[in-house]
C-alpha cells in the first residue's frame, strides 16, 4: 500500500511539471527575461544580494509603467555552479519560457558556456558579474555583453597605483583558476611596464575552496617579499586572513588585493579585516553623489540590509536591459544586439556605456586603502578613487586583434 | 630550519582536525558498513551551531568552549536520531542503499544551513585566551593551533581507553572485525549501531566546532571535508582509529610541505598519496583484509532473467521514436540529457550490479569521453561524427590503465581508488591550460550542421545511447556477465571453477569505461562545451544515485533511476530556491517506499 501511495505522489509530481511547462501564452503580457546565476553553492553569498538588486530594479521599472508599455518579469534559475546546468536552463528559458534575453552569470565558466550557447542559438546574453576577459575578447561575439570591469581592467587599476610605490620583490597567492592566474598576469605585466626592476619571488595557487592557510602563510613569509598580490576570495580569503593576522604577515609586507574591498569579502572579517591594503572594491557608505545616496537609501528601505557590490550589479544589469529594450523598440534579438552597441545607461553611479567594439561596459571600480571603521565594526575603504573603465580598457584596435574574426 | 619546524606544526594542527572527523567516519564504517556521506554535514552543522551558541550563551569568555561542546553533543544526538529513524529502516536493503539515504541527508542539511544561517560566509570570534600567537623559532605561531595539537592526542587516548577498557569498546572492536559473529553471540546490534553513530557524529561535530575560531563558515564546508575524511580513512584502513590518526598525520604534514615543494600539486597530492598507498597496501596502512560477509544483507534478487515482453519493448521503442514530434523543444533536449545519463548509469550498473564493484570515480571516463571528443573536434579538427566516435576510445584507454590497478582491490578500497583516479583526471584537465583550456573549458563543441536541430540530435543520441544500453544488456546475459555475477557472489568459488577474477573484472571495467565515455560524448555535444567538472566527484555521485534509486538488482534500474532523478531535479529546481530539500526529501521517501529501488519494487510486484 505504502509504495503505491509514493508512486502516486511521484506521478503527480511529474504531472505537475508537465502541466506547468506549457506556461501561459504571452501575447501582450509582461516581457519575460531569464536570469541564470549560482544561487546555491559557492556563489550563494554573492548572488543573494544580486537578486535583491535585480528585484529592486524590476519593481522600480514596473512602477513607472514598464518598458514599451509592458511590465517586465524575471524568471530566475539556479545553475548550481555547473556550466552544463546553466546551458540546460538557457534552453528551457528560451524554448519554454520564451524569454527575450538571458542575463546573469557569476562564475566565469558558466558565463562562457552560456555565452557560447547564446551565440549558437541567436539569443542575447548580458553577463552581469563573471570576470574573465575571454567573455568579451578572445571568445567574444555579437550576442554577449558584460557589465563588470574584467580581471584585466582591475589588475591594471591596481598596478597603476602599486607601480608608483617602492616595492620591488613581489609574491602572489590566488585560486588555481583562470581568474586567479589572469588577475595576477595582467597586474604583473603592467607592473613590469611601470617599474621594470620588479622581481617575482613566489607564486601560490591553492585549490579553490580547499586552502590550507597556515602552511601557505608561512611559505609566503619565508620568501620574504616586499609585497603580496592576492586574488583569493570567499571563504579562502577569510581563512587566509585569519592565519595571516596571527602569524604577522601584514606587518611584514604590503598587500594588494583584487576585489577585496568589496563588502562581500571584507564585511565577514569584522574587526579582523587587515588595514592598509590596496584594494579594488565598493565603498557604498562613502560615495557622495545624490543619485547613489538615494539608491542606497531605497535599497536599505526595501530589504533592511546594507548593499554590497552584487546588489548594485544586479540593479544596473536590469537598468541596462530595460534601456536596451527601449532603444531597440522591440524584444527581437537582432534589434537587441544592435541596441547594446554603444548603449548608454544612466546608473546610480553615473552614466556608463556598453562599448560597440566588444560589449564591455565602461563601469569602473573604486581603488583605495583598507581601514577599520570602529563604529560599524568592519573594514572600509579610504582615500579611494573611482577609476572609470575607459581609463584602463584597451583601444578598439587592440580589442579587434583579440576578438575572433566574424 | 625554522621554516621546516613551523610547517611541521602547521601540518600537525591540520592533521588533528582531519583526525577528529576521519576517526568518527572510520568508526561508523567499521561497525555498520555505512558509507556515510552525511558525516561532513554533521561537521558543518556543529560549526554553525557553535557560531550561534557562542553569541547566545551568557558565559563570557567561556562561551565559545561551552558552545563547542554543546554543539558537538547536539550533533551527536542528531546522528543518533538519523540512525534510529531513517537508517534502521533500510539495513535490510542491499548494501549501499544507506549511502543513498545519507546522500539525501547531505542535500537537506545543506539547504537547512542556508535557510537558517543564510548563504553569506561567516567568521566566528577568536577563541578566548588563545587568540594570540607565540614566537617559535623566530616566527609567530597561533596559540590556538598549539592547543589543538595538544588536544588531538588526548582524544586519541580517550578513544583508546574506550576501546580497550570498556565492555562497549571491546564489542565495537569485535563488531568491526566480524559483526555477524558478535550478533551470533547475542549482542544487540541495534544498540551498538546507534551508539557508534552517536560517537562518530560527536567526533565530526567536535571537529567542526573547533574550526570556528580558525576558518570561515560556508555552506559548502560539508563537501570539502567529507572527501578529505574519506581519503584519510581509506589510507589508514577502514575501521581503524589508529590508522586514521596515522593517515591524518601523513596527509596533514605532506600538505604543509607540499606547499613549499610542489605548490602546483596541491590539487591532487592527497589523492596521489592514496592511490600509491592502496596499490601497495590494498587495505590501507593499518586495515585488515576483509572477511567475506556471509550473505551480507541477503542476496540481491536477480531480475535479469525475466526480460520484458516484446510487445512492451516495441511500444517503448515506438514511443521514443515519436517523442520529438510530441514534446516541446526543451523537453527534447531534456530527453537527450536523460539518454546520456541513462547510458552513464547503465555502464556503472555493469560494475555495481553485476560485478559488485562500486565505483566512486566513474566520472573519469565520462569526462575523458567528453574531452576526447571535444579535443579531437576543436584541436585536431576532425569532423564531428568521427570525434564523437573516437571520444569514447579515449575513455577506454583511461579505463584500461586505471582499471588495471583498481580491480586489485575490493569494496570501499576499490571505490576510493577509482575516486583517486578520477580526481587525477580532473586535476589534469583542470591544470593543463594549454591543451584543455583549464577551468574555462572547451567551447563551441556543437554537432555537425546536419545534426544541429533538436530532433536530429535526439535521434542521433537515441541511436547511440540505445545501442549502448542494448549492448550492455547483451553483455550482462552473456557467459561473461554470468561469470561476473559468480565472482560478485562468491569470489573464491568462482576462482575455483577456473575464472580469472582480475582479467574478468578488468574487462568489465574497460567495457564500462567505454560506455561512460560514449555518454560523455553525447553530453558534450548536447551542451556545446566541456569543463573539468565533468570529471569531478559530484559527477561520479550522480550515476551512483541513479543506479541505487532505480534499483541495483534490476537491469532497467539505471534507466528508470536516470529518468526519475533528472526530471525531479529539473522540475524542483524550477519552483524553489531550496531545491536540495525538495530533492533530498523525495529521495528519502522513495528509499523508504522502495528499499530495493524503483525497478526492484516493480519486479517484486510482478512476481
Amino acid at each position: 500500500m505504502r509504495s503505491r501511495r509514493f508512486a502516486a505522489l511521484l506521478l503527480s509530481a511529474l504531472g505537475l511539471g508537465l502541466a506547468l511547462w506549457a506556461g501561459p501564452a504571452a501575447a501582450q503580457g509582461p516581457i519575460k527575461l531569464g536570469d541564470i546565476n549560482s544561487y546555491s553553492g559557492i556563489g550563494a553569498p554573492f548572488t543573494g544580494p544580486y537578486r535583491a538588486g535585480v528585484e529592486m530594479a524590476v519593481d522600480e521599472i514596473n512602477a513607472k509603467g514598464g518598458v514599451l508599455g509592458r511590465k517586465i518579469e524575471v524568471v530566475f534559475r539556479d545553475d548550481k555552479g555547473q556550466p552544463a546546468e546553466a546551458v540546460k536552463h538557457a534552453q528551457e528559458l528560451v524554448e519554454s519560457e520564451k524569454v527575450a534575453l538571458i542575463a546573469g552569470g557569476f562564475l566565469s565558466n558558466v558565463g562562457l558556456a552560456v555565452s557560447d550557447w547564446a551565440k549558437q542559438n541567436n539569443t542575447m546574453f548580458v553577463v552581469a558579474e563573471a570576470l574573465t576577459e575571454a567573455i568579451t575578447w578572445s571568445k567574444g561575439h555579437d550576442h554577449v555583453v558584460r557589465l563588470r570591469p574584467n580581471t584585466y581592467e582591475q589588475g591594471r587599476m591596481l598596478a597603476d597605483k602599486a607601480g608608483k610605490m617602492k616595492y620591488v620583490k613581489w609574491a602572489t597567492i590566488g585560486p588555481n583558476y583562470e581568474y586567479g592566474k589572469r588577475a595576477w598576469e595582467t597586474f604583473r605585466d603592467r607592473m613590469k611596464e611601470l617599474k621594470p626592476e620588479i622581481q617575482v619571488v613566489g607564486e601560490h595557487w591553492p585549490t579553490l575552496g580547499k586552502i590550507e592557510p597556515g602552511p601557505l602563510v608561512t611559505a609566503i613569509m619565508a620568501q620574504n617579499p616586499d609585497a603580496l598580490y592576492v586574488s583569493l576570495f570567499g571563504s579562502d580569503w577569510l581563512a587566509f586572513v585569519r592565519e595571516a593576522q596571527k602569524r604577522g604577515l601584514f606587518q611584514k609586507m604590503f598587500v594588494v588585493g583584487i576585489l577585496l574591498g568589496e563588502p562581500e569579502y571584507i564585511d565577514p572579517l569584522k574587526l579582523e579585516a587587515p588595514e592598509g591594503m590596496l584594494v579594488t572594491g565598493y565603498p557604498w557608505y562613502d560615495i557622495k553623489s545624490p543619485a547613489h545616496q538615494d539608491w542606497v537609501a531605497r535599497y536599505i528601505k526595501r530589504g533592511d540590509k546594507t548593499p554590497v557590490l552584487g546588489s548594485l550589479i544586479g540593479y544596473i544589469t536590469y537598468q541596462a536591459v530595460a534601456e536596451a529594450i527601449r532603444k531597440a523598440g522591440s524584444t527581437d534579438t537582432a534589434k537587441l544586439v544592435a541596441a547594446f552597441k554603444g548603449l548608454k545607461v544612466e546608473t546610480p553611479i553615473g552614466p556608463i556605456t556598453f562599448r560597440a567594439v566588444d560589449g564591455q561596459s565602461t563601469m569602473g571600480a573604486w581603488v583605495g586603502t583598507t581601514k577599520i571603521d570602529p563604529q560599524r565594526g568592519v573594514g572600509i575603504m579610504v582615500n579611494y578613487d573611482y577609476v572609470p573603465g575607459e581609463k584602463v580598457l584597451p583601444s578598439d584596435d587592440e580589442v579587434k586583434k583579440m576578438r575572433p574574426a566574424s | 630550519m625554522s621554516l621546516l619546524l613551523v610547517q611541521l606544526l602547521s601540518g600537525l594542527a591540520n592533521a588533528m582536525f582531519l583526525f577528529l572527523v576521519a576517526s568518527g567516519l572510520s568508526l561508523i564504517f567499521g561497525v555498520t558498513r555505512i558509507v556515510n556521506f552525511a558525516h561532513g554535514s554533521f561537521y558543518m552543522l556543529a560549526a554553525y551551531l557553535t557560531y550561534s551558541l557562542t553569541a547566545a550563551l551568557p558565559l563570557g569568555s567561556l562561551a565559545f568552549y561551552a558552545a563547542a561542546v554543546v554543539a558537538a553533543l547536539l550533533v551527536a544526538g542528531l546522528g543518533g536520531l538519523v540512525e534510529v529513524l531513517l537508517l534502521r529502516r533500510v539495513y535490510r536493503a542491499p548494501e549501499l542503499y544507506q549511502l543513498l539515504l545519507t546522500f539525501a541527508l547531505v542535500l537537506i542539511a545543506a539547504d537547512a544551513v542556508r535557510y537558517i544561517w543564510g548563504a553569506d560566509n561567516k567568521t566566528g570570534p577568536p577563541a578566548p585566551g588563545l587568540a594570540g600567537s607565540v614566537p617559535i623559532a623566530g616566527q609567530l605561531f597561533p596559540s590556538y593551533d598549539l592547543a589543538v595539537i595538544a588536544f588531538g592526542p588526548l582524544v586519541a587516548l580517550a578513544l583508546w581507553l574506550l576501546f580497550h577498557r570498556t565492555r562497549w569498546g571491546v564489542l565495537i572492536r569485535a563488531a568491526t572485525q566480524d559483526r555477524e559473529m558478535v550478533a551470533a553471540l547475542g549482542v544487540d546490534q541495534r544498540r551498538l549501531f546507534t551508539g557508534v553513530f552517536v560517537l562518530g557524529s560527536f567526533l565530526a561535530g567536535l571537529g567542526g566546532a573547533l574550526q570556528v575560531p580558525r576558518l570561515a563558515l560556508t555552506t559548502v564546508m560539508d563537501t570539502t571535508v567529507i572527501v578529505e575524511a574519506f581519503v584519510v580513512v581509506v589510507i589508514g584502513g577502514m575501521g581503524s582509529v589508529w590508522g586514521a590518526l596515522l593517515a591524518s598525520l601523513l596527509i596533514g604534514v605532506l600538505n604543509a610541505y607540499g606547499v613549499l615543494v610542489l605548490p602546483k600539486a596541491s590539487i591532487v597530492l592527497m589523492f596521489v598519496v592514496m592511490a600509491v598507498v592502496l596499490v601497495v597496501r590494498p587495505w590501507g596502512l593499518l586495515g585488515r583484509p576483509e572477511i567475506q560477509l556471509r550473505a551480507a544483507g541477503g542476496a540481491v534478487p536477480e531480475a535479469a532473467a525475466a526480460s520484458p515482453r516484446p510487445a512492451w519493448l516495441g511500444a517503448l521503442a515506438m514511443g521514443l521514436l515519436a517523442l520529438p514530434l510530441l514534446l516541446p523543444t526543451f523537453w527534447v533536449w531534456m530527453a537527450v540529457e536523460i539518454f546520456a545519463f541513462a547510458l552513464f548509469a547503465a555502464s556503472l550498473h555493469l560494475l555495481m550490479g553485476l560485478g559488485g564493484m562500486v565505483s566512486f570515480g566513474h566520472a573519469a571516463y565520462f569526462g575523458l569521453g567528453a574531452y576526447g571528443a571535444a579535443l579531437l573536434l576543436k584541436t585536431a579538427g576532425w569532423p564531428m561524427p568521427l570525434a564523437f566516435l573516437a571520444g569514447p576510445l579515449v575513455a577506454t584507454l583511461g579505463a584500461t590503465l586505471f582499471g588495471y590497478f583498481s580491480v586489485r582491490l575490493t569494496s570501499i578500497y576499490f571505490a576510493m581508488l577509482t575516486l583517486a583516479f578520477a580526481q587525477i583526471v580532473f586535476a589534469i584537465v583542470h591544470q593543463w591550460d594549454e591543451v584543455t583550456g583549464g577551468d574555462n573549458g572547451i567551447l563551441s563543441v556543437w554537432p555537425a550542421a546536419w545534426l544541429k536541430s533538436p530532433a536530429h540530435y535526439y535521434y542521433w543520441a537515441l541511436a547511440f545511447a540505445g545501442a549502448g544500453v542494448i549492448l550492455l544488456r547483451v553483455v550482462a546475459a552473456s557467459p561473461f556477465g554470468l561469470a561476473l555475477r559468480a565472482v560478485r557472489d562468491h569470489a573464491r568459488r568462482a576462482e575455483a571453477v577456473g575464472i580469472s577474477i582480475r582479467t574478468l573484472q578488468w574487462t568489465a571495467f574497460v567495457v564500462a569505461g567505454f560506455f561512460a565515455g560514449l555518454a560523455g560524448a553525447i553530453f558534450a555535444f548536447l551542451k556545446g562545451s566541456v569543463f573539468p567538472v565533468y570529471a569531478e566527484s559530484p559527477m561520479s555521485v550522480q550515476p551512483l544515485v541513479m543506479v541505487l534509486l532505480g534499483g541495483v538488482g534490476a537491469p532497467s534500474g539505471p534507466l528508470i533511476g536516470a529518468a526519475v532523478y533528472k526530471v525531479l531535479d529539473t522540475v524542483i529546481t524550477r519552483y524553489t530556491e531550496y531545491w536540495q530539500v525538495g530533492l533530498g526529501g523525495i529521495l528519502i521517501a522513495l528509499i523508504l517506499a522502495f528499499p530495493r529501488g524503483i525497478a526492484g519494487a516493480l519486479d517484486w510486484r510482478r512476481s
